[in-house]
């Protein structure tokens, strides 16, 4: 029996020849992460333990980014404790504004994860550097805690559940829409503690800012993981990026699968994911009764360089409606760079949009467009329950930044065709 | 003589709260407080956005009743501190979301996935858990239950105290 890419990496990383799902192993980790939110209850676990010193200065990053640019005294010293003891650690990744962006950007874009890794995250979306060919998972502060000392962690082998598209897609259907899909056919129990595996000529075509965004958003289905088995695509990002050397592993032809789904690329509409459930989903062109108050395009999922290019295809030569906010938040200092080089922001600002610093804010309603009682909002952001980006009452509509964008200039959702389509420069 | 397996062999009792499905971790402790740490301030939010009154009525000892998928969402250890520091004895329910589970399990929240008990229990039930045979007791209606126990690697970890002693002791034998 062969192995799947997921049990490959696991058994590499803990030294056995084969893994099977349900083996409990302890893992050597290639690298672990924290932001201000869970970094300083790691660090208080790791002190209060008597620890002493960190496995890897190289191989762990702070990266305060979900309440940054700091929003109030406590968020301050939360991050000043972090930044304490990056500097007592002489950690090599630490970033602080001016530099940081947001954590599941900036470490694939600056090359700090890469295939064939297995990396550890205290934030719930590390799984979406599984989309370099990756075993990548969330955990809490005090699995940091013991990452940060001994860089081991333990795991049970998960069961693989493969997920397969094949052929073209619809007209603006995105990574974005793809997992809405899935996650609306599964419920958010429905890869519950799986690795999903993408795959399919579909998922061949996608690029790598909208690989990220699917896997971004598997543990919106329970999943430990999500993976996307490398290719020539992976290889160019990889390429002059990663900072070590990477193991590019597929998966056998006879690997086992406990789930295989298959669905047909052009089967995927515009989705939308209504309150208060990821799971909840819609066809985006169905909701254009929903009047909205506040559109947020950027995060973890959709906050990348080609994000910010499709809400201008939409957002050019138009303005954002009356009753609208819309906040754009590009995910990182060089996504910022490249839209501004690219006369994204004339787009944006022409448009009425707002461009702010990268920051997680607004998502876990920390900042940065805070949502009222009774409040709407279409967001390009990972969850929408209840309270999520603001007042309990409020309400989140989860979309790809082509569907965020359009719902901004109609001021209720909307698909680009509903408003007349995507404009050249 | 750990804490943990002094905790083991309590015989929790408590008072029922239940809950549905999908409990997600912005329930548990809204992100609004993530700029806190500690157990005692988070537990003064915990549950606001499912029942504003639970913070305020929650007594020590008390048990969470819910079905499945508890814990769902973010990787905040914050939530099994917030209940912890509202004096939540333990969590039973159909199904855990998996980073919520090892986050009680590492910081000592303990939890039961039992599935007909959580059918069979109502609100305010009076509650008795036996964590170390799983048996949990409804004194409301005398029904009893019985709790998938921890897989033996787990128990490991919370025998030696959680995740960070195990780990130190681990490093000692090296």
């Amino acid at each position: 029996m062969g192995m799947t890419i997921t049990e490959k990496i696991l058994a590499r990383a803990s030294g056995h020849e084969t893994v099977h799902p349900g083996d409990l192993i302890m893992a050597r980790l290639d690298f672990c992460l924290g932001n201000d939110v869970t970094a300083p209850v790691a660090i208080d676990e790791f002190e209060k333990a008597g620890f002493d010193k960190v496995f890897d200065p190289e191989r762990i990053a702070l990266i305060p980014d979900h309440f940054t640019p700091n929003k109030d005294i406590r968020s301050a010293t939360l991050v000043a404790q972090m930044r304490a003891f990056a500097k007592k650690y002489g950690l090599l990744h630490w970033y602080d504004v001016g530099r940081v962006g947001v954590e599941h950007a900036l470490l694939p874009e600056m090359g700090m994860v890469g295939p064939g890794d297995v990396v550890l995250g205290a934030d719930s979306h590390t799984c979406t550097y599984g989309a370099l060919g990756a075993f990548a998972t969330g955990v809490g502060s005090t699995d940091l805690a013991g990452a940060m000392a001994t860089g081991e962690a333990w795991f049970r082998v998960p069961e693989s559940h493969k997920f397969e598209f094949d052929g073209g897609l619809g007209r603006y259907v995105t990574g974005k829409d793809l997992i809405l899909f899935v996650i609306g056919l599964i419920g958010v129990d429905g890869a519950l503690y799986k690795a999903m595996e993408f795959t399919g000529s579909s998922i061949r075509g996608l690029s790598m800012d909208s690989r990220f965004t699917m896997c971004n958003m598997a543990i919106e289905a329970g999943a430990k993981s999500g993976i996307i088995p490398p290719d020539e695509i992976t290889k160019k990002y990889v390429e002059g990026r990663f900072m070590r050397e990477a193991i590019y592993y597929a998966s056998d032809e006879d690997a086992a699968y406990e789930k295989t789904y298959r669905w047909k690329g052009e089967e995927v509409p515009l989705m939308v994911a209504k309150p208060h459930l990821p799971s909840n989903t819609q066809p985006a062109d169905e909701l254009s009764a929903v009047k909205i108050d506040q559109v947020i395009i950027g995060s973890c999922t959709n906050g990348r360089i080609e994000d910010l290019r499709q809400a201008a295809e939409v957002l050019r030569g138009r303005k954002v409606h009356r009753d609208v906010r819309c906040i754009i938040l590009p995910a990182t200092q060089a996504i910022w760079k490249q839209a501004m080089d690219e006369g994204l922001f004339d787009v944006f600002i022409d448009a009425e949009a707002a461009v702010s610093a990268p920051t997680c804010g607004p998502c876990l309603g920390g900042h940065m467009g805070v949502l009222a009682e009774g409040e709407r909002a279409v967001s390009t952001t990972n969850r929408n329950f209840v309270g999520r980006m603001g007042h309990p009452g409020s309400e989140v509509y989860l979309a790809g930044p082509y569907v965020a964008a359009a719902s901004a200039v109609a001021g209720h959702i909307a698909t680009p065709d509903q408003i007349g389509g995507r404009r050249q420069p | 003589m750990t804490a943990a397996q002094n905790a083991t062999e309590a015989l929790l009792h408590g008072r029922a709260w239940t809950f549905g499905r999908d409990v997600d971790t912005d329930l548990i402790i809204p992100a609004r407080y993530l700029n806190m740490k500690t157990a005692a301030e988070l537990a003064q939010h915990v549950m606001e956005d499912a029942d504003p009154t639970f913070a305020g009525r929650v007594k020590p000892g008390d048990i969470v009743v819910a079905k499945e998928n508890f814990g769902s969402g973010s990787s905040r250890e914050h939530a099994p501190l917030a209940l912890k520091g509202a004096g939540v004895s333990v969590v039973i329910a159909k199904s855990f979301a998996r980073i919520f589970y090892r986050n009680a399990l590492n910081t000592g929240l303990p939890i039961l996935v039992a599935p007909e008990a959580v059918d069979g229990i109502s609100e305010a039930d009076e509650l008795t858990v036996d964590l170390a045979t799983g048996k949990i007791e409804d004194l409301t209606t005398g029904k009893t239950f019985q709790a998938q126990p921890l897989p033996a690697f787990v128990r490991e970890l919370v025998d030696a105290g959680g995740l960070l002693p195990y780990l130190k002791k681990r490093e000692g034998a090296k």
